[in-house]
């Protein structure tokens, strides 16, 4: 064998300096990062000029006033305090009623289904699916499904939470699925070995590796459905409401639905009510995604 | 049992049972007629061998021999693949672990695997080891005993015992591997099966490990799979060669026992030419 001594001795001498590159070989990826950059830019400014427009036009009217006071017939007098609290109570209840059954059904299809069953994989196909369903036909199927059990007043918080459950439980699914496969089979394999049953080992192994991952999935959902309003109209949500909701069964409205309204009221402080009501609603999705990123971020895995 | 057939005349005993099995004063499992199936696929045929109490055997060959997929007949971990099947008997302790009412379960606590990637669970060192007494019921009079001792045969107690709460991932490669060990035991098995245990250490880590193993020894019985043929040659009192046969219609491999005697009989008197031809690096 030669060394490698040998072997550089004996090269042939091309010089490195080759000095400049051919035309098409310099413009081709400069042409092609400022189509790149540009293509950031015109994302990032038009999220900007958003972001800018609404503190203009909401900031002075984003205050103590905003979160204390109840919707009113005079801008000065108007707060979305009963559709912050709605809001609070929609997500929460939806949080209850979806994660749980979510993270169940991805278990059930990851740890224990036989793949390769015609009927999971039918399951398996909807799932995709139903995750790319308008928001809007999920209101139809609650507004009927609330129909159906003779419910005269859809617009209550069980009613809405049922709705967004059904437009998140799909993305919960699918999260819960992803981050239930990122947990290397040697995990499930050394717990096995030692004589755990299937059950232990997804209790005891798997699931708790996957938290991480879930929590992120189900934040990501949960900030979707605080943003969606038209499920939410359609059960009739859109009313004037002057209390606090204090139950499943109290009448409600929330955010979106609050900024909805004001934004088609001719008084130009309503508008800017609208605008305040949409800073609040912007830094809450922002804190929520900011959380998922945090877990994220923090707990993942290295194995 | 095979027991029964023990003290016949050589001629007199069953065929299954093989020639140098019978050899095995006190076998704790034998293999008899095992066939392993992939669905239709064959991937393991016609296999006889006995595993001597507090002896550790090797099983040896090339890659896709079938050595790693019977070690994980021999505990039933092969039925956690779809479609995985094994024919003919597993006998432990005179008893088919495929049998009837079998638990496959029990199979597992009784006979452990440490696997050919350190494999620790993202706990601390403690809970490590205290999982698998806590998840099959073990009746333990005080679990930081049990930790202790767990550790201490698996060589590992002096380096952390100062940091028992720490997360496991944090341990190097070699210190992983004797943790997965210590866990191994921990739930006192009466075999325990090692598939490539060293593969992914460095020859340091790899020492340590067999010289763990010639302590173990005197407690357990050790199968281990190894493509390492100086660590069989090290460590092993017995070593079974396994080698690929290809069928010739369908090009199908299918692995076959070759040879199985020990340790010093295959190395250095083969009676088989695949054996020798292996051995002396002529292929593999």
């Amino acid at each position: 064998m030669r060394s490698l001594k040998d072997s550089v001795a004996t090269a042939p001498t091309l010089p490195l300096s080759t000095g400049e590159r051919p035309r098409e070989r310099r413009l081709g990826p400069m042409m092609f990062l400022i189509v790149l950059w540009l293509s950031l830019l015109v994302a990032v400014v038009f999220l900007l000029t958003l972001i800018v427009n609404i503190v203009l036009e909401g900031g002075s009217r984003f205050g103590l006033q905003l979160f204390t006071e109840y919707p009113a017939s005079s801008p000065d007098r108007a707060g979305a305090r009963p559709a912050i609290l709605g809001s609070i109570w929609v997500i929460g209840v939806t949080a209850v009623l979806t994660i749980p059954i979510g993270v169940a059904a991805a278990v059930h299809l990851e740890e224990f289904a036989d793949k390769k069953h015609w009927f999971n994989r039918v399951i398996e196909l909807n799932v995709q699916n139903l995750a790319a369903v308008p928001s809007i036909v999920y209101g139809l199927l609650a507004l009927a499904f609330l129909t159906l059990i003779g419910v005269r007043d859809k617009n209550i918080v069980i009613g809405g939470a049922l709705a967004l459950s059904l437009l998140i439980l799909p993305v919960i699914i699918i999260a819960t699925r992803e981050a239930i496969r990122a947990v290397p089979s040697e995990i499930r394999d050394g717990s096995l070995a030692l004589g755990a049953t299937k059950w232990q080992t997804t209790w005891r192994q798997v699931l708790p590796a996957s938290v991480p991952g879930i929590a992120t999935g189900s934040i990501l959902a949960l900030s979707r459905a605080l943003g969606e309003a038209a499920p939410l109209l359609l059960l009739g949500a859109l009313v004037f409401v002057s209390f606090d909701p204090n139950g499943l069964l109290s009448g409600f409205t929330t955010l979106p639905i609050q900024i909805f309204n004001w934004t088609g009221r001719p008084q130009e402080g309503f508008h800017e009510l609208a605008a305040a009501a949409s800073i609040l609603l912007l830094g809450l999705l922002l804190l929520m995604n900011g959380l998922a990123i945090f877990i994220r971020n923090r707990y993942q895995k290295r194995w | 049992m095979a027991s029964a057939h023990d003290d016949a005349p050589m001629h007199l005993r069953p065929m299954h049972t093989g020639q140098v099995t019978d050899h095995i004063a006190r076998p704790i499992m034998r293999v008899e007629n095992v066939d392993v199936y992939y669905g239709d696929f064959r991937a393991v045929t016609e296999v006889n061998l006995a595993f001597g109490l507090n002896e550790i055997t090797a099983l040896i060959g090339p890659s896709g021999c079938g050595k790693s997929t019977l070690l994980r007949s021999l505990n039933r971990m092969n039925d956690l693949i779809d479609g995985a099947r094994v024919d003919g008997e597993i006998l432990f302790h005179g008893e088919n672990i495929y049998g009837k009412g079998v638990d496959p379960i029990e199979v597992r606590r009784r006979i452990g695997m440490v696997f050919q990637k350190p494999n620790p669970f993202p706990k601390s060192i403690y809970d490590n080891i205290a999982y698998g007494p806590r998840v099959t019921g073990m009746k333990v009079d005080s679990m930081d005993d049990l930790v202790e001792e767990s550790l201490t045969r698996a060589a590992l107690w002096d380096e952390v015992k100062d940091k028992l709460k720490q997360s496991a991932i944090g341990l190097s490669g070699g210190q992983q591997q004797r943790l997965c060990i210590a866990r191994a035991i921990s739930v006192r098995p009466d075999v325990i099966l090692m598939d490539e245990p060293c593969a992914s250490l460095d020859p340091i880590a790899t020492m340590r490990i067999e010289d763990l193993m010639q302590e173990l020894r005197k407690q357990y019985t050790i199968v281990i799979v190894t493509h390492n043929m100086q660590q069989a040659a090290r460590v092993a009192d017995r070593t079974a060669f396994f080698t690929a046969q290809v069928s010739e219609g369908t090009g199908a491999r299918t692995g076959v026992l070759v040879e199985y005697g020990t340790t010093t009989q295959i190395f250095e008197d083969p009676k088989d030419q695949r054996t020798e031809d292996y051995i002396s690096g002529r292929f593999g």
